[in-house]
Parts: structure tokens; sequence; C-alpha cells
């Protein structure tokens, strides 16, 4: 095919515009299909990156190479399961001290106790706050370090010191700018002086990680019972090995418990990985959902500009006939419908981006997840116009094109 | 010369049925010849006005137009012909409805390239010459029928064609609107061009300078006036 001319391109794109303009309405309705289509594709693209972002933000503050033994995983599907893990033998302070002595292949051991307690100083309250029991190698495992003051030593443990460390929100909302270090406050009631205060960690699935308190958890034991089950975090002293670290944790818990072989496990080794493996099997999912839809709602709003091009060719059968009689070549009227068409999906396209554009900013307003629309949607955005418009638009245009002149004269 | 047209025949098929629309067609046309066809409804003047005007093809037979041969030529090296060689005239004038008296006439200069500026005044120019200086920005339903014509014939002239055709050009218009369109063909014809036209009225074909008679297809009589 020759090359166009800059008259016959500028000519085609106006005789598109005039036509589209002379059926304002029809236009509109004929793009409703793309447009839906693109809003259901870009909302569901820029969710979909939006929890991504959310997730693998909310996790960097749980150590990544960090696991959690316990008596229940955290994924448990049913009720039947969860009676089932109900009736395991706790973990206790026994296994916390084999898994210190024997996993080597750790770089640190902590002991994880928590509750919720209010915590008070002077007259200053704050309900809700969640107090952990541990020891100092959580700082490791928990990949967080004090702002101010220290964080309680293996003297302070085993010595059973009524100590706190306390979050970044405590210190805000009960001290007011005083310092707090050396301070008495009580938690759940009882008398703890501030040694530290952490650095601020923000929010994990939106609970405030900076409303808690750090106690050592001898201490911890003797306010609420020894006789409740412990979580132990373990780190890796090698990511690369964390296997090799979840294989030596197995064993050691298996004797400590008794298991001779071939009795299941009866304690879980809990792993970011394993929400991550259940996260992405969800927005696998929704990825499915996402091109069902999407192609579904384009193949519609692409048949809808298809069968108005068809309309648009017969109603303009004599104008063909008259531009053909005085010279107008078939590429010429060929690109004059291919213009209408691609015009009508970019108006579709256009629309359905602004519209998607409001969505996710009404998303991002009343909700945690950070939806946003890339500019790489855009370029979709116009791949999407031109595959559109020229696929579902070149038969009605070829038509136009092949129109025999005199008969197109001749049309009534 | 200007058109040579050898035994020309042309067939349509219709389901089965063939129509002999012309069944060989003599005709030599000189350079500022000025000629009427006339003859019975379906005598076949359109369908030679047709092939004479490059929008359709002869079935056999040869049309040589400026010594090219036209029935050779694929669509789009046809459609260049009738927009450089040829003017039409239609009798229902054929205008674009919501395009203005100006953008109907700039048209096939579209079509061939021509700068817009060029366009403009070349358009401008031959709605001057068809008299239609103060009716360039109105549309088609804006103007009478004559006034219509007109701005047609400017269509035909804006590229200064080789031949003007008109095929029944005064058929929707009053005798006195007719008359002022035929005068204006004469101008023209004066001016040098090559008119070919299509009409039914003796007192019409009377301003030309020759008339070929059609019947059946074929060419009854070919006469000077
Ligand atoms: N496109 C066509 N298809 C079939 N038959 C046609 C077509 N055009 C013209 N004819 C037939 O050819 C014959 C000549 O028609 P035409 O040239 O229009 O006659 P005229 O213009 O002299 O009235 C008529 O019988 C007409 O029905
Ligand atoms: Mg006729």
């Amino acid at each position: 095919m020759a090359a166009f001319s800059r008259t016959e391109l500028s000519e085609g794109l106006r005789i598109a515009l005039a036509a589209l303009k002379a059926n304002r309405m029809r236009t509109l309705l004929t793009t409703l299909g793309i447009f839906i289509g693109v809003i259901v594709v870009t909302v569901i693209i820029s969710v979909i990156q939006g929890l991504n972002h959310y997730v693998s933000s909310e996790f960097s503050s749980l150590g990544a190479n960090t696991m959690y033994v316990s008596k229940f995983p955290w994924i448990i599907r049913s009720w039947e399961e969860f009676l089932k893990y109900q009736g395991r033998k706790d973990i206790t302070e026994k296994h916390y001290r084999l898994l210190v002595k024997n996993a080597t292949l750790a770089e640190a051991v902590a002991p994880d106790l928590g509750t919720n307690r209010t915590v008070k100083y002077r007259t200053e309250s704050l309900n809700n706050v969640y107090i952990t029991g541990t020891t100092e190698a959580y700082l490791s495992c928990a990949n967080t370090v004090p702002e101010t003051g220290r964080f309680f030593s293996d003297s302070d443990v085993d010595l059973n010191r009524a100590v706190c460390v306390i979050g970044w929100e405590v210190k805000d909302k009960l001290f007011k700018g005083e310092d707090p270090i050396d301070r008495r406050v009580k938690i759940g009631g009882q008398p703890f002086t501030v040694v530290g205060v952490m650095e601020k960690r923000g929010n994990m699935f939106g609970q405030s990680m900076d409303a808690t308190a750090y106690i050592p958890y001898t201490a911890f034991q003797k306010m609420y019972g020894s006789r409740r089950s412990l979580d132990i975090q373990i780190k890796a002293a090698d990511p690369e090995k964390t296997d090799a670290l979840v294989d030596q944790v197995t064993g050691i818990m298996r004797q400590a418990r008794g298991l001779t072989p071939g009795k299941p496990d009866d304690f879980a080794i809990n792993q970011q990985s394993q929400i991550m493996d259940v996260y992405n099997q969800m927005t696998r999912t929704l990825w499915i959902v996402l091109i069902g839809i999407g192609s579904i709602s384009l193949l519609v709003g692409g048949i809808g500009i298809m069968n108005i091009m068809m309309v648009s060719v017969s109603e303009r059968t004599r104008e063909i006939g008259i531009r053909k009689a005085i010279g107008a070549k078939k590429r010429v009227i060929l690109w004059q419908f291919l213009m209408e068409s691609i015009v009508i999906s970019g108006l579709g396209v256009t629309i359905g981006i602004l519209i998607s554009l409001g969505i996710a900013l009404l998303i991002r307003a009343v909700s945690p997840i950070p939806v946003y629309i890339s500019t790489y949607v855009l370029f979709l955005g116009v791949g999407f116009t031109l595959t559109i418009g020229l696929f579902f638009g070149i038969y009605p245009a070829s038509k136009a094109a092949r129109l025999d002149p005199i008969v197109a004269l001749r049309y009534e | 010369m200007l058109i040579d047209l050898q035994n020309v025949v042309k067939d349509y098929a219709i389901g089965s049925e063939v129509i002999h629309a012309l069944r060989g067609i003599n005709m030599k046309i000189e350079k500022n010849e000025y000629m009427a066809i006339m003859g019975p409804s379906g005598s076949g003047k359109s369908t030679l006005m047709n092939i004479l005007g490059c929008l359709d093809t002869p079935s056999s037979g040869a049309y040589r137009l400026n010594a090219k041969n036209v029935g050779s030529m694929d669509d789009d090296r046809l459609a260049e012909i009738r927009n450089r060689e040829i003017g039409f005239v239609f009798q229902n004038f054929n205008l674009l409805p919501r395009a203005s008296a100006l953008h109907n006439v700039e048209l096939p200069l579209i079509y061939n390239g021509t700068p817009p500026a060029e366009r403009r005044a070349n358009a401008e120019k031959a709605l001057i010459r068809v008299g239609l200086q103060d009716r360039m920005t109105h549309r088609p339903n804006e103007l009478s029928g004559g006034q219509r014509q007109r701005v047609a014939v400017a269509r035909a002239l804006v590229n200064n064609p080789s031949i003007i055709l008109a095929d029944e050009p005064t058929g929707n218009l009053d005798t006195r609107t007719g008359d002022e369109i035929m005068e204006l063909f004469e101008t023209l014809h004066d001016q040098g061009n090559t008119i070919i036209l299509v009409t039914h009225e003796e007192y019409i074909a009377e301003h030309s300078d020759r008339i070929v008679r059609l019947r059946d297809g074929k060419v009854e009589r070919d006469e000077a006036t």
C-alpha cells in the first residue's frame, strides 16, 4: 500500500470526527462496552498492584528470614482443623531452651508471649497495648532496634527484672515529650521501669506495631502464668540455609516431644512464604477473573464498534460513491472509516481510564491499599485502542473501500 | 485525439440473465468538442457516460483516453484518472450534504494532495467562475437547485479536467434554471473545455456541435448540428 499524503490523513481524521459529532449519543453508547472493559481491567490490575505493594511492605516489617515455631499454624482452613491444633501439647520453655542450645543454623532464637494490657503513666493511660514477653534475641528476629535507651539484657531476663521497652506510640501518648527513660509505668497494674523506646515500626495489616511494650519473658510468665503455650521466633544465620534450619528445628522439636518416626508433627513452623503462597494463589484467581471479564467486555465492545461501523458505512454509501467518483482511492476510504473506529475505541478507552482513575483514588481514600494507576496502564490503553479499533474496524472499512462507485451512487 | 472508443461492449449479468447495455460503440471525440448524447430511456446513455468517465470499464472493446488504454487500469489508477482528467456533473447534483459549497469544490483537490492554501484559492476561483462568489460557505440545503448544480459544475472544473461529463444536468431543474446551466456550459466550451452531455431535450442538444443518438446500446446516428 502506498504511503498516505498528509492531506489524505488529516481529511480522514476530519471526516471521522465530523461523523462522530453528528451522532454524539450513538457514539457514546457504542463506547460503553469498551470503557466498561477498560475499567474492569485497569481497576483490577491497579488493585492487584496495590495489594502486592501493600502485602510486601507489610511483610518487610516481619523479619524476612524468621520462622515461628508455634502450636497453631497461621493458615487454618476449618473448625475441625482448629480443634485438632487446640488439642496439641503446649510449646514450653523447655523447647525454647533446647532450640537455643541445639539449633546451630540459627542466628537468634527468641521466645514470644503476647497479650493486650493497659499501660499507665501517672494520670495518662493507654488501652490495648500489645505486651510481648521475650529476650534480647527478639531484636534480631524482628529486625528492629531501640530508638533511645536500650533493650533489656539476658541478665534482666535471668533475674526476672521488672523492666520494659515501650513502643513509639506508647511513648508519644503517655509521655508527651517527657523523656520516658527510667520512669515507672504500670503494665496491667504491675510497675515496670522503662529502659528503652523502640523505633517507629508502622502498621501491619491495619494493626499498629508501635502500641506495644516489651518485657522479659520471665516477668511475663510471672505475671500471667507459665502455663501458656510459647511461640518461638528463630532467625536463620544464612538466608540460603533457611530450609536446612527448618529441618534442624523439626528434628529438635520431634525429639523433644517424643514423636516416633511416622507420626505427624504436633507443632507448626510458620514462615512468611506460606502466607505469600496463599496470597499468590488468591491473586492468581483474580488474574484469571480479570482476563475473563476483560476480554469478554472488550469483545462485546469491539463487536459494538463493528456493528455501528457497518451502520455508518451503509448510511454513507452515497457519500462514499461521491468521494470515489471524484477520485478518492480505496486506501483513502479505508483510512477514513478506520479512523472513525479508532476514534470511537479511543474515546471508550479514554473515558474508561478516567473513570478508573477516579475509582483508584476512591479506593485509596477509603482503604489502606495504595491503589494507583501506573503509566504502563496508559500504554496498554493506547494499545487496546489501536487493536480494537483496527481489528473491529477493518471489516466495515474494507467493505466501504471496495464499494463500486456506480452502485454506491445509485444507493438511496 | 482525446477519446477513442472501439467496439465497446458492456454487459450486465443479473442472475442468469445478461443485459446488453452497450452492443459495440465506435466513437472518436476531439479536444474542445461539445457533444450531446440522446436516446430513449434504457438505450445505454448513462452506461456510456460511466465508461467515458472511468467509473466503469467495458466488458470488451477498447477505450483510449489521451492515448492511454483505460480498460487495463486498476481501481486506484482509474480513481486518479477520474480525479485529474474527468469532471462529472450529475442529474441529482451528488454534493456532500454536510459540507459547505467551498469544501465540496475543494474535495477533488484534497484527493490529489494539493496544499491547503492553493486548494482554497482554486476552489474559490471555480466558484467565482460559476457565479457563486457570495454563496461559498452555504451548505447544499441552503442553496436552490440551480445553485447546487453550479456548485457541482465548479467541482467538475476545479482540476482543469480534459473532459466535462454531464448526465442529464438539467433533468432536475426548471426550464429557466436549466437554461442558465446550459449557458454556463457554453461559456466553458468557449473557454476551451471539452463537454459531453446527456439530455432528453432537443432544444438543449441544440447547444452542442454534435449529437449522438443511441438506441438499444448502439449508435443510431452521429451528426453535426
Ligand atoms: N448496474 C446495472 N446492472 C444491471 N443492469 C443495468 C445496470 N446499469 C444499467 N443497466 C441496464 O442497462 C440498460 C441501459 O441503462 P442506462 O445506461 O442507464 O440507460 P439510459 O441512461 O439510457 O436510460 C438498461 O436496460 C438498464 O436496466
Ligand atoms: Mg440514464
